[in-house]
Formats: C-alpha cells, sequence, structure tokens
C-alpha cells in the first residue's frame, strides 16, 4: 500500500504516486442518513469539505423587477477518497438529493460510476425523492439501508416493496460506521454498474466504410 | 447569460487580470495538480502561492486543493488555469474522462474493492 510520501509536513494526504485512474462515485439520501458516515468509514483521508454556491434565478417568482435577481446560497459537500489497487483511486461525493441541488448534482454526478442512494428505514419515504431525481440522472444505482441501532430491521424484501425498487436494484443493509459492510455496499453499486455496460462478446456491428 | 455588473460568485482578490474566465478549457473537479520544478516568480499572487505551496510535497486534485485552501471550486480551477499557463504547475486530466468507464475498468474495481475485506 502506498502513503503519503515522507517529505509529507502537514496532515495532507497527498495522492499516492502510483494513482493513475482516479474514479469518483455519488453517495447521496436525504439529510441525516448517514452519507459523510459512510464516506468517514471508508476514505483513507480525513473527510474534506468544499462549499459550493448554488445560484438560483428568481425571476420566475418576481418577475416584475425587471432585473435579474439571483439568490446565491452555499452548501458543503463532504468527500473523501479510497485507494482501491495501487493505480486506482475512487472518490466519494456526498451529495444532498434534493431537487434543488440539482445542477451541483448534476456538476459531480457528472463521469461518475454511478450512485449509492443511503436510506433510513424511519424515514423511507424521504428517499423518493432522492431515487427519483438519480434516475432522471441516468445514474446506475444501489439502495444501501443504514441500519441505524433504533431504527426498526426489516428484511430486504420488506424494504423493497416498500421502497417500490426495480428487481435489477440492488439493496443492501449496511451500518454506515462499520467499513466492511460499507465496503459490501460499494461492491453491489460497483457489479451493479458492471451489469449495465456492454458485454464484450457481444459483436459491435463493423463500419462498412 | 448576460454579462452584466451581477453579484461575482469568486471574491474580487481571486479574479486576476481582469478576465472573466481562464483561457484554455476548464479543469475538472478530479483533475491532478502537480507543482513542477519552475521556481515561483517575485510577483506571484498570495492565493496562487498558496496553492503551490500546498502541492510542493505531493499531487492532488482541484477539489481537495480547493478544500485545504477553503476555496470555493470554481476559483480554485481559475487559479490552476493560470498557474499552468504559466508553467508552475502540471494539470492532468482524471481518467477516465467522462463517459469513458469500460468493463474492464470497472471489474479492476471490483477486484480491488473486495481485496480491502
Amino acid at each position: 500500500m502506498d502513503s503519503a510520501p515522507s517529505t509529507d509536513r502537514t496532515d495532507v494526504g497527498y495522492l499516492p504516486a502510483a494513482a493513475r485512474t482516479l474514479m469518483k462515485l455519488v453517495v447521496t439520501g436525504p439529510f441525516g442518513v448517514g452519507k459523510t458516515t459512510l464516506i468517514r468509514t471508508l476514505s483513507e483521508i480525513p473527510t474534506l469539505h468544499t462549499e459550493e454556491a448554488m445560484t438560483q434565478s428568481s425571476t420566475l417568482l418576481d418577475d416584475t423587477a425587471g432585473l435579474p435577481e439571483k439568490t446565491t446560497t452555499t452548501v458543503a459537500i463532504d468527500f473523501g477518497r479510497l485507494t482501491v489497487l495501487d493505480d486506482l483511486v475512487l472518490y466519494m461525493f456526498g451529495t444532498p438529493g434534493q431537487d434543488r441541488f440539482l445542477p451541483l448534482w448534476e456538476d459531480i454526478a457528472r463521469g461518475a460510476l454511478g450512485a449509492l442512494v443511503l436510506v433510513d428505514t424511519r424515514r423511507l419515504a424521504d428517499s423518493f425523492a432522492v431515487m427519483d431525481m438519480v434516475e432522471e440522472q441516468g445514474l446506475p444505482y444501489a439502495v444501501a439501508v443504514n441500519r441505524f441501532p433504533d431504527a426498526p430491521a426489516h428484511s430486504d424484501e420488506v424494504l423493497r416493496a416498500h421502497l417500490d425498487l426495480d428487481a435489477g436494484t440492488p439493496l443492501v443493509q449496511c451500518d454506515a460506521r462499520e467499513r466492511r459492510g460499507s465496503i459490501d455496499a460499494l461492491i453491489a453499486l460497483a457489479e451493479h454498474v458492471l451489469t449495465r455496460l456492454p458485454q464484450p462478446e457481444d459483436p459491435q456491428p463493423e463500419d462498412p466504410s | 447569460m448576460t454579462a452584466g455588473p451581477g453579484r461575482r460568485l469568486i471574491p474580487a482578490y481571486l479574479v486576476t487580470g481582469g478576465r472573466s474566465r481562464p483561457t484554455g478549457p476548464a479543469l475538472d473537479r478530479l483533475a491532478v495538480l502537480v507543482r513542477t520544478e519552475e521556481a515561483l516568480p517575485q510577483d506571484t499572487g498570495s492565493e496562487q502561492r498558496r496553492l503551490c505551496e500546498l502541492l510542493e510535497p505531493g499531487a492532488l486534485t482541484v477539489v481537495e486543493c480547493a478544500a485545504h485552501l477553503d476555496l470555493p471550486v470554481s476559483a480554485t480551477v481559475f487559479l490552476a488555469t493560470d498557474l499552468a499557463a504559466a508553467g508552475l504547475l502540471l494539470t492532468r486530466p482524471p481518467i477516465p474522462s467522462a463517459g469513458e468507464i469500460d468493463r474492464s475498468l470497472v471489474e479492476r474495481l471490483l477486484v480491488g474493492l473486495r481485496s480491502l475485506h
């Protein structure tokens, strides 16, 4: 395993020298569902965050002023990093699953492997809008039920029914504070992504030119 | 988008040379930034200097630099683009770039994730 260079004078976790391929995925879900916890569990660097500006035109709300009023708010995006193989590094971005974050969401999701949608069994309905948004983005996703200690436990079948999950969408149950189960959630997502990519043995029609 | 006296998202002190956008294609937030051997000129701005100093010990992505410097990603892209043009930084796009995820890549990811168990 590579570690930060020995010249490192700070607690900055520099990229391993062998890192060549950088991939990313989105960890999403309602507020308080454990996105940052899962990222912190998996990340090899202390979780970082950026303050991202969201500009929303309010012209639809108030068209009388004649000037394009804009409101700017910021949202903190937490992220972490996991070196999966010496040359392959995975970034995980915790992104809120609300419609009003859509432009930011699109920016972060561009080129992403897929999304892990975190669910809290006490607030299943909060996840519907998130799943809708991910589906609209065309991003492959897996659902990870974060098993809070005080939350009621349900079988996978019951949860799938309540979440109205497509049979092809993976569902895993994990504790976001625990590494093994969180890695299993990433594996479920990666396996799902693989099923959506074209098979190599599929004959590609040759371009006759 | 109309240009006008609207509110600027990037703080004024970061807007270099009065240009509204950096030259060249925008850097991805996962573009890798590497400090070159080139010495910092005397007149290097303080934000540019902070970014270069952060990168002295090793490489980081744009988004990690933004987090460490407490700057917006857009401002970090702006600084990095300028510094790359001045030969003080090298930038490398993430591989794969958007839309280039193929089976072999995901298969390697799975091998790696399973090995982390």
